[in-house]
């Protein structure tokens, strides 16, 4: 227990201070927010589907969470060219508590960045329609965030240098980001491009958050949660499996 | 047991490139053990399976009579280690550093706050306590380094090659203060280097590895001797043969080089 803790911990404190990460990882969403917002807002009307703003805030939350879960998930790959990784894998501890410890730790932050931007959604207008309900949007937040932080371990515990960064960025995380439903319907798109989605485990975080925050869904609050648990489980034992493999 | 580290026919291959060769040697407990060789003998993928981060390919070893591949845990506890390259989390303060470790070795609050206090002021970092790591010269990582490892007070402590990089008074007192651990509280000390005068002042035992197999093992009267020579130096060099050696890369290069053939197929 003591072991998960100091891990989570670490990773915490060392988000909280370095200050540019948290302040550049907030331009993404807002450019997101502002452009695509107000700029597909009035089009979206037109076509009889209400307020964009609704709609996109849930999306651009999920896609923050998402970059960010990912990119904490990837930090593993610092960690060990760095060195300190030696340090804690020579520890007298299970290497799945290291694990566990660093991704919730990496969950964490990356809640905490899906809770900026919520606040950032505010600004641009956007209210949720219940607050009895935020309590729920914050736990479907931290489930996402969970899924995506252990992802992104399991890949960096397969990797040794940031070399495969940019094809995880262009092949992984902006596909699963475009392709998740975060900014369009998917009722009514293409049957390809729906059945796509469905592969897609942040269609289902979108999907919960949509329906927790702005009262629409396309699967249903529970089943979208049940499927990210099941989801969040299986990656959690993939991800702790490749991580005690890892030799240096 | 008087035996700290026990190896037996131990043998790494990184596919075809056989990086230790049947190797066999043991460390008595509480002696000052000196692991030398040049470049790309094996010295740090020896340590590496000693200290459970490498499975051996084949072979038999016993640190503190515990099996690193079976019975990790034990292993782990009963050991300290100062990696070849930096190993601190630059984001942390030095007192963050140490007690991370601490939680990590199970040390009761009370106990790891006391120890911390007394380590960091031997190492003389006590008044830095509070700076982030990232602040600090390579003499300063090096002696935090050493504080951590011996935070859980480890029976054997491995040393990859400390003083690289120091400079020579940062070094005596370093080896100053090893030595002095080593009497005091009869930990055993297992170290690399390429200071060649260095190993000769501190080591009672020497073993000499080349191409991964050990080429002599004694105290260094008898390596001496075995060799007609006069020195350390000399007698490393007439073992070792004065060719440059291309530095070899260490065991994760393998590996990243073996990955990458792989994909390409």
């Amino acid at each position: 227990m003591n072991t998960i803790y100091i891990l989570w911990l670490r990773q915490l404190k060392r988000y909280l201070r370095s200050r540019s990460r948290i302040i550049g990882s907030i331009g993404q969403p807002l450019l997101f927010l502002v452009a695509l917002g107000f700029g597909l807002g009035p089009i979206f009307k037109r076509a009889g589907d209400g307020n964009y703003i609704d709609f996109l805030a849930p999306g651009v939350i999920a896609q923050g969470i998402l970059f960010t879960a990912i990119f904490t998930g990837i930090e593993l790959i610092w960690d060990r060219q760095f060195g300190f990784l030696k340090e804690t894998l020579v520890a007298p501890v299970s290497r799945f508590q290291i694990m566990l410890g660093r991704t919730i730790g990496g969950a964490t932050i990356a809640t905490i960045q899906g809770v900026i931007i919520f606040f950032l959604t505010l600004l641009v207008g956007f209210r949720p329609y219940s607050l009895a309900m935020l309590p729920i949007a914050l736990v479907i937040m931290f489930l996402t965030a969970l899924f995506f932080t252990a992802l992104g371990t399991a890949i960096a515990s397969t990797l040794d240098d940031m070399q495969g960064f940019q094809l995880i960025m262009n092949f992984l995380v902006l596909p699963l980001f475009f392709l998740s439903g975060s900014l369009f319907p998917l009722k009514g798109a293409p049957a390809l491009l729906t059945l796509i989605a469905k592969f897609d485990p942040l269609t289902y975080g979108v999907d919960a958050l949509r329906s927790s925050l702005a009262n629409v869904t396309q699967f249903g609050l529970v089943n979208d949660i049940a499927i990210l648990g099941i989801l969040t489980a299986i990656i959690l034992y993939i991800g702790s499996k490749l991580f005690s493999k890892i030799e240096i | 047991m008087d035996k700290a580290i026990e190896v037996k026919s131990l043998v790494k291959k990184f596919n075809d490139f056989v990086a230790v060769n049947d190797i066999s040697f043991d460390v008595k407990r509480g002696e000052i053990f000196a692991f030398l060789g040049p470049n790309g003998a094996g010295k740090t993928t020896t340590i590496k399976m000693l200290t459970t981060l490498l499975h051996p390919t084949s072979g038999q070893i016993l640190v503190n009579g515990y099996d690193p591949v079976k019975d990790q845990n034990n292993v782990r506890k009963s050991f300290g280690i100062v990696f070849q390259d930096p190993s601190l989390d630059d984001e942390l303060t030095t007192y963050e550093n140490m007690e991370f470790h601490g939680v990590l070795y199970g040390l009761d609050k009370k106990l790891m706050t006391n120890r911390i206090e007394e380590l960091l002021n031997i190492v003389d970092l006590w008044d830095r306590k509070d700076s982030l790591v990232k602040t600090f010269s390579g003499g300063m990582r090096r002696r935090l380094e050493i504080a951590r490892g011996l935070l859980h007070h480890p029976k054997v402590f491995f040393l990859d090659e400390p003083s690289l990089g120091l400079d020579p008074q940062t070094r005596t007192h370093l080896w100053n203060y090893v030595k002095d651990l080593n009497k005091k509280e009869n930990i055993t000390i297992f170290f690399t280097t390429h200071y060649m005068e260095e190993a000769e002042r501190v080591a009672e035992r020497i073993a000499v590895i080349d191409h991964g197999k050990i080429v002599a093992h004694g105290t260094l009267d008898e390596l001496k001797k075995h060799t007609s020579t006069n020195t350390l130096e000399e007698a490393f060099l007439k073992l070792t043969g004065t060719e440059i050696r291309e530095e070899e890369a260490g065991a994760a290069d393998h590996l990243r080089m073996a990955r990458r053939m792989w994909r390409r197929k």
